[in-house]
């Protein structure tokens, strides 16, 4: 079911990020029914995990959302204020201008939310990254007049959007995400392919991320490419480049709802069954930094809502350092099971 | 604590039934993961079946098992009920069909 306020306005226990921490050291994980993570990856050597290359720089541009989806990592919503200054946004584009990483990633939250977007986007093109992706959660650009044209905006500086659609069906979408959510998420669809992404040679690149819709594991990422093809182009005549199957990981909002419909356990044990060593080495992590509203640094997002600065001398984008920062040591704890169940999973969906 | 003989957390255990008979159990889970890969008939269409066989040989392990299946795999409750309803109907057309057994047995032994 979608919610109407976040875990933080519902002043839920489980707004605090040590609570959820210490929910996921106890329990089976303390009994010893289950590994943990840090004993799971070091039995191929894996621990301490360590980044490779980096490749992506994904920046929070804060938790205001217009929706409150139940399955929500960060617990955004309209009620949550915290959101980027200018001032960080500076910072960040400096970064951005001598980073190595190819990628930048602007998520939230809805990032579009953020007063100070349009100018950021400008500036950020500049700065010759080679794909700039946007997540975005398509409805926002239906939720206000202002946002109408943003679909145009994204062509113009040649954003590569990464936007979430749980299903290719009304019910399980709306579920998830909210009443209405279906139908508008196909209506932006169409809006983004008439102005030509994911339409041949225009270069405009349109992917879904999908999440499961319940305490279940996504299946194979190419089967389920294939049929939401099929089934949007059927029946709404639309187009996207990839999908991506993302894990729900079992931290903020996910979490209350496997403690509340009694599915914590069988979904830690599904996750843990699935286990794929292989994806170890692939996480997120180890290519990505993540800068928080606040401008802290993250080994991911996932990391960033359970407040797990990143372990080094450098924990600021106002100090940072690509060298000292790949050097260090990624935090870990029983959340990152979500990132190598099965071919392993990030917020770039499947591994490869 | 109420002992029912079903107990939803002994499906994770399944696979320690290869421990008191290794080869057979490593055969039997061997055969199993084959027989539900992509085939002649898809993942997609096996896990339907699996679901209709689990109703008709009412096995709550099965059914718990492939209902997750098939909600992993985007199978819808329609397509889930309809496999559903095409194992009743083969398992109530296989009563019903005995009827001619009975029928022929009341003819033979009346006058
Ligand atoms: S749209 Fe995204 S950020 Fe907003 S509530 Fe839903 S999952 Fe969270
Ligand atoms: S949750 Fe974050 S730190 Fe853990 S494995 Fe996934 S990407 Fe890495």
């Amino acid at each position: 079911m979608a919610l109407l306020k976040s875990l933080k306005a519902r002043k839920s226990d489980l707004s605090k990020p040590e609570n959820q921490l210490a929910f996921l050291n106890n329990g089976i994980f303390k009994e010893g029914k289950l590994p943990l993570f840090k004993d799971k990856i070091a039995e191929t050597g894996n621990f301490p995990l360590k980044p490779r290359k980096l490749e992506i720089l994904q920046l929070n541009l804060g938790y205001m959302c217009n929706q409150v989806c139940s399955h929500c990592h960060v617990d955004a919503g309209p009620d949550r204020k915290e959101i980027m200054s200018r001032e960080t946004m500076l910072q960040c584009l400096d970064v951005i201008r001598h980073t190595k990483a190819h990628t930048l990633d602007l998520t939230g939250g809805a990032p579009e939310m953020n007063p100070n977007f349009r100018w950021f986007v400008e500036e950020a093109s500049k700065a010759g990254i080679k794909d700039f992706i946007v997540r975005s959660n398509l409805t926002i650009i239906l939720a206000n007049k202002k946002y109408h044209d943003l679909p145009e905006f994204f062509k113009k500086y040649n954003v590569h959007v990464a936007s979430s659609l749980p299903f290719y069906k009304r019910e399980k979408t709306d579920k998830q995400r909210g009443k209405g959510v279906f139908n508008k998420s196909i209506k932006v669809l169409q809006m983004l392919n008439e102005v030509g992404y994911a339409q041949e040679g225009s270069g405009l690149k349109l992917d879904l991320v999908y999440n499961p819709a319940g305490a279940f594991l996504p299946a194979n990422q190419g089967g389920l490419e294939r049929d939401f093809k099929k089934a949007l182009k059927e029946d709404f005549n639309i187009e996207f480049n990839s999908l991506f199957a993302i894990t729900n990981l079992p931290i903020s909002r996910f979490l209350e709802y496997l403690i509340a419909s009694e599915n914590y356990e069988d979904y830690m044990y599904a996750l843990v069954d699935a286990y794929n060593p292989a994806a170890v080495q692939n996480v997120m992590c180890t290519n990505t930094i993540s800068v928080s509203w606040d401008g802290w640094l993250y080994d991911c997002d996932f990391n960033q809502m359970l407040e797990l600065k990143v372990n080094s001398k450098v924990k600021h984008i106002s100090e940072y350092n690509e060298t000292l920062l790949n050097n260090r040591q990624i935090r870990i704890s029983q959340h990152c099971y979500g990132c190598t169940a099965g071919a392993g999973s990030s917020c770039q969906g499947t591994l490869d | 604590m109420s002992k029912t003989y079903y107990n939803s957390e002994d499906l994770r255990k399944f696979g320690e039934i290869t421990e008191w008979s290794e080869e057979l159990g490593n055969k039997f889970f061997d055969y199993y993961g084959k027989v539900f890969e992509e085939g002649a008939l898809s993942a997609r269409e096996k896990s339907l079946i699996a679901l209709a066989v689990s109703h008709v040989v009412k096995c709550p392990y099965c059914i718990d098992a492939y209902t997750k299946d098939g909600l992993q795999r985007g199978i819808t409750k329609e397509e889930m009920m309809e496999a559903i309803h095409a194992g009743a109907a083969i398992e109530s057309g296989a009563t019903l069909v005995h009827g001619v057994q009975m029928m022929n047995k009341y003819k033979k032994l009346s006058m």
